[in-house]
């Protein structure tokens, strides 16, 4: 909402030694994000005058059009200019600034020689005066709408501070001069009169016939004032005022009917509509669609309506999209005589989905979906006839009313409460005070505070405990940290996800985060099937190329892979941790308990299960080398075990126990994955990715990755050391031949298992697969010591035979001759 | 026993020890001087002929000699031997400038590391540390929150919802719905921040990222005040910004707040819009069962994006989100 320092003034009494930052700090203050300051003209120096356009004479012999022009300045003789724009005739009347003009960047005006002829000045755009965004090119002004010769600069008010402020949704009034005015006199302290005042005496005498109005939907709006006139005369002008204001609120002068009502709705904050009354068929009324299919809006577009949309009828067919945008049939047109005029509250929530079923926001919708002053409808269009008969020779013929406004109620405040809230000293008297000066009504004795009618938004108390919070100052409150509750820490989950993020951060991986969001051909690419495959579907993504929830971390890891590899990374390893969304549950649907009160258990147990589970990863990717190459040799590439070790270093840092086992599990090689069980589940799979993946994508041959479900972890128990003993180990080694097929994990299992108690520790410490004939051989090394005791030779070897004989049950082998 | 002829015994091994260039001629010295065939050993030998009175004072002659000989020998020794090992030692020195580190280095993404730093902080003033789900109900995520159906926040525009539309869910627009979830299973007092990753459909641009993260916090408590949302965001600015940072409280509008402000900071010489926050609106309170004449609280909420970027000076998102090692390296573990 821009809103110029000239308007303003027009409402509040500002001093002059109040400056414009101090009023963008006012409005600052309360509310109002001032997001520019434009200041208009301080850069631009006259003379600037209006000429009349004699002649144009074209010269064709450049690359571009060129004109040669005589105008007449109000001077004795004619003045001539050259211009490169097109857009104006003979009798047009211009802005030309005269040599020894500085124009905005401190370009300077001199006579000069150019296309071979002398030019007196320049003939200007609103973007060259520094008034305006418009490319349109020249600015031209309508014969007798402003004396030739005399000051442009002080005709066209362009020496103005126009601020830019955000305005918040629940402060649809300051979307008008009468709304900002107000908030700077009362941020300000300064003196306000509210125009509405003096429009409150206005009364129109009824001189014929106008047009009806009903608000058949009497849900969708509370008030609605109609006004006919006619005898309008087609020829009558926008004055240059008005013009002017409303280019500087940003929009485009189009008509005097159009204008009137964009500058009512500027200056009031209410939206008008005019119709051309001779293309009403009958009455109008506000319903809605109904079985209405297509309807052609002002901008020339073709809609198709919705049921539910509300519209401005005529006896046959809709007009208007309520609130939203006037119909293309009806709108005023160079031969309109008859006008109706149009000023309803609707109600917001209706503009709102008609705005949105349509994503059609324009100033009219924008701000009765922030909810207008219910009073207004009344006002606003007298404002309307008020400036029509006195611009043209328009009269009124009948107004005709509907309905009537509806205010907020009135809501008794505890002032105790707000001072208690703020944490300020504030007498009741105070508080009132302050209410007062935003508008309210207040009952000093009862404290029943009755809002004023452009705050709809004002329901509750603590809506007042905002109010005064405003006209005090956010700044007078002041700073107290709240009473220190109970320790609190990061729980277990939160401690372990912590450390095993430091722990691969400290191993060399660098951790990414992606953006959740897959395809159908990743997750097929990736093998995922069934339902590792299922998820969920955006029903609006930022693109048709990502419309589905992720599956699993890596495919995420292998796109960021790529874009470093494509930037000139070779060797790498990255992780990332997050929620995957496999579909586990059907959605149900939406469960909506009303608002205001704690609803039962049983629904917000409803809701809670209706959200369904997502599973919390960790994932990495391991590519090319394992080091750096340099000077001390070459790196090695990383392998299958890397993988499988960092998963089960996690594990480990866990503390948990778990067993591995082969697995043929996408998006890894068939016969390079390991599963790891915790607890009988399937918690984590590491190993090289599948050779098919890895050509796909572009990755380094033999690139491997890992994934641990971190949610699917069982929590750490407590744990309960054993006394460290210092009796001395025995140490023994096993060397065992095994068919080639035998898992050397099973194998360990099962000396483990066979060792029994005394066993410490094992290590395979070696690997031989060159013996032929399908056997290999593999060397543990086994530690055993008893806490208490030094073990005996007979004790160490009846472990070692019994380990021997378990591992030579469960997988055949045999200990290997020396 | 002639004491000067001991004591030039204890002169002639005393020149040869120091005579001694390496330990190889001290061995011979020592033979010398003493070894078996050394004088004193000669001596020493010869005293069990003698009688007991001249035993027991030619005794004390020669063991103080061979004190005084076992004295200068490791004296010499000693020396010789630091010789030597400064010699082989010097032999084995390299060039420690080598560059030696080849292990790839690692990091955290700096969206993770200013996560936990606020975690940190929070918790050692007594928060709590909620999660929630990305995936949310659209009643935790609107409706509870004083959102009503026709906010624009809910409009296809800013939330991704998920199909089927019917079933309400969406990707959680903010961290917010913790919040609910914390006020409908715990009872006051309650401390919590909510640190996530949250979703609006917004094109990535050097400002913006569909993706993003929030820390929120909440607080219920009997006699909680404005004074105290401002106490709290205090301290947590210092805690983000420096002691030289200053905020401010600028009236704003949340659904689910009021009072409600924008936190502004001043940091390196102009405001920076910080966050969002306000006093619980009590019919959120009264949504989630919380006695609003006994209870009252504030929320308050934070981009850790925009904080990452205004403190660090990251002036493109595509940074932060993309996953580039060269940027998320810079970070190490820490800030």
């Amino acid at each position: 909402m821009r809103a110029p320092l000239s308007w303003i003034k027009e409402f509040v009494e500002i001093p002059a030694t109040i400056t414009a930052d101090q009023i963008s700090d006012a409005l600052i203050r309360v509310g109002f994000e001032v997001e520019e300051i434009i200041t208009q003209g301080g850069d631009l120096t006259g003379p600037l005058v209006f000429g009349k356009v004699l002649t144009i004479e074209e010269i064709t012999e450049f690359k571009k059009p060129i004109r040669y022009v005589g105008l007449d300045c109000g001077e004795t003789e004619t003045r001539y200019v050259i211009c490169g724009a097109t857009n104006f005739a003979v009798g047009d009347i211009v802005c030309v600034a005269l040599p020894g003009a500085v124009l905005p960047g401190n370009f300077v005006i001199a006579a000069r020689e150019t296309y071979g002829k002398t030019s007196n000045g320049m003939i200007c755009s609103g973007r060259e005066l520094g008034i305006s965004e418009d490319h349109a090119g020249i600015m031209t002004f309508a014969e007798g709408s402003v004396a030739i010769g005399s000051d442009a600069i002080e005709v066209l008010q362009i020496n103005d501070v126009i601020f830019d402020i955000a305005v918040n949704p629940d402060r649809g009034y300051a979307l008008s001069i009468r709304g900002v005015a107000r908030e700077v006199a009362a941020s300000l302290n300064l003196k306000y009169q509210d125009p509405i005042d003096s429009l409150r005496a206005l009364t129109f005498e009824k001189t014929g016939t106008g047009v009806t109005a009903k608000i058949i939907d009497v849900d969708a709006a509370s008030v609605f004032y109609l006004r006919t006139l006619d005898k309008f005369d087609q020829a009558a002008q926008t004055p240059i005022w008005m013009r002017r204001r409303i280019e500087k609120m940003g929009m485009r002068s189009i008509s005097l009917v159009v204008d009137i009502t964009n500058y009512v709705m500027l200056e009031l904050g209410q939206p008008l509509h005019a119709f051309d009354a001779d293309k009403i068929s009958g009455g109008l009324s506000v319903k809605r669609a109904g079985t209405a299919q297509k309807f052609t809006t002002l901008d020339g577009q073709e809609r198709t309506l919705d049921a539910d949309d509300l519209m401005v009828w005529d006896d046959e067919k809709p007009l208007a999209l309520a609130g939203t945008m006037g119909g293309l049939d009806s709108e005023i047109t160079s031969t309109t005589s008859r006008i109706a005029v149009e000023a309803v509250r609707f109600n917001p929530v209706y503009v709102a989905k008609n705005s949105r079923r349509h994503k059609l926001s324009s100033e009219a919708s924008r701000r009765l979906e922030r909810s207008v002053d219910p009073s207004l409808a009344e006002f606003a269009s007298a404002r309307f006839v008020q400036l029509l008969t006195t611009l043209s020779t328009a009269q009124h013929v009948e107004t005709v009313i509907d309905g009537e406004p509806r205010f907020a109620p009135v809501v008794k405040v505890d002032p105790a409460y707000v001072a208690r809230t703020l944490n300020l000293d504030l007498s009741p008297s105070e508080i009132a005070e302050h209410l007062r000066s935003v508008g309210c009504d207040v009952n000093e004795a009862t404290f029943e505070v009755d809002p004023p009618s452009w705050r709809s938004d004002l329901l509750q108390p603590a809506d007042f405990v905002e109010e005064v919070a405003r006209m005090v100052g956010y700044d007078k409150i002041p700073s107290i940290l709240p009473p220190r509750p109970n320790h609190a820490s990061l729980t277990p989950t939160q401690k372990r996800r912590r450390a095993i993020a430091s722990m691969l951060a400290s191993r060399g991986f660098a951790e990414v985060q992606t953006f959740p969001f897959t395809n159908q051909e990743t997750i097929d690419s990736m093998g995922f099937v069934g339902e590792r495959a299922a998820t969920y579907k955006i029903a609006n993504p930022m693109s048709e190329e990502f419309p589905l929830m992720r599956v699993h971390l890596v495919p995420g890891l292998i796109e960021v892979a790529q874009r470093n590899i494509s930037r000139g990374a070779k060797d790498f390893a990255i992780f990332e941790m997050g929620s995957i969304f496999r579909s586990s549950q059907k959605l149900i649907p939406a469960i909506s308990p009303e608002l205001g009160k704690r609803p039962e258990q049983s629904i917000i147990d409803a809701i809670t299960a209706s959200v369904p589970p997502q599973a919390y990863h960790v994932a990495g990717l391991l590519v090319g080398k394992n080091e750096g190459n340099d000077w001390q040799g070459p790196a090695r590439p990383y392998n299958w075990q890397d993988a499988i070790a960092y998963a089960q270093d996690i594990l480990q840092l866990c503390n948990l126990n778990w067993s591995i086992k082969r697995s043929d599990f996408a998006p890894w090689h068939p016969g390079r994955c390991a599963e790891l069980i915790v607890d009988g589940k399937a918690v984590a799979h590491a190993g090289e990715l599948h050779p098919r993946i890895v050509a796909a994508y572009g990755l380094p041959e033999r690139s491997a990755a890992f994934a641990v479900g971190l949610s699917a972890l069982p929590e750490t128990a407590l744990v309960r050391p054993f006394t460290v003993g210092t009796m001395p180990a025995a140490l023994q080694d096993i060397a065992l031949i095994v068919d080639s097929t035998v898992a050397a994990g099973d194998v360990e299992d099962a000396l483990r298992a066979g060792a029994g108690n005394l066993l410490e520790s094992i290590t395979l410490f070696d690997r031989y697969d060159k013996l032929g004939d399908g056997k290999i051989s593999l060397a543990f090394s086994l530690v055993f010591r008893a806490q208490d005791r030094t073990l005996t030779g007979p004790e160490v070897a009846e472990a070692r035979e019994a380990a021997v004989a378990e591992a030579s049950k469960r997988t055949g082998a045999v200990l290997r001759a020396n | 026993m002639n004491p000067s002829e001991v004591k030039g015994w204890i002169e002639d091994a005393a020149k040869a020890f120091s005579a001694a260039t390496n330990l190889d001629e001290l061995k011979s010295a020592r033979l010398a001087h003493v070894g078996d065939k050394a004088p004193v050993s000669l001596a020493s030998r010869a005293l069990g002929a003698l009688s007991p009175d001249e035993k027991a004072s030619a005794g004390k002659i020669i063991g103080e000699a061979k004190a005084e000989l076992g004295r200068l020998l490791a004296e010499a020794t000693a020396k010789l031997e630091a010789e030597r090992d400064a010699r082989v030692l010097l032999e084995e020195v390299v060039d420690i400038t080598l560059p030696v580190q080849r292990s790839h280095r690692g990091g955290l993404h700096p969206i993770s590391i200013i996560k936990n730093e606020v975690s940190d902080f929070f918790i050692e003033q007594g928060f709590s540390v909620e999660e929630g789900p990305e995936l949310e109900s659209g009643w935790l995520n609107f409706d509870a929150l004083n959102i009503p159906a026709d906010h624009p926040a809910r409009t296809m525009q800013d939330t991704f919802y998920i199909e089927p539309v019917e079933s309400g869910m969406v990707l959680r627009t903010q961290t917010s719905p913790v919040q609910i979830r914390s006020m409908l299973t715990k009872q006051p007092p309650i401390y919590v921040i909510s640190p996530g990753r949250t979703f609006r459909a917004d094109e990535l641009d050097a400002t913006h990222s569909p993706v993003f993260h929030q820390v929120e916090g909440l607080v219920v408590d009997k006699d909680i005040t404005m004074a105290h949302l401002k106490g709290v965001l205090d301290n947590f600015a210092r805690h983000m910004f420096g002691d030289a940072v200053t905020t401010r409280l600028r009236p704003s509008f949340f659904p689910f707040t009021e009072p409600s402000a924008e936190v502004d900071i001043f940091f390196n010489g102009r405001w920076i819009e910080w966050g969002g926050c306000g006093m619980i609106n009590p019919k959120v309170l009264a949504t989630c069962g919380i006695d609003t004449d006994t209870y009252s609280g504030f929320a308050f909420g934070m981009g850790l994006e925009r904080t990452l970027m205004v403190r660090h000076g990251i002036t493109d998102m595509h940074d932060i989100v993309e996953g580039d090692l060269r940027f998320t390296r810079q970070f190490g573990v820490g800030l």
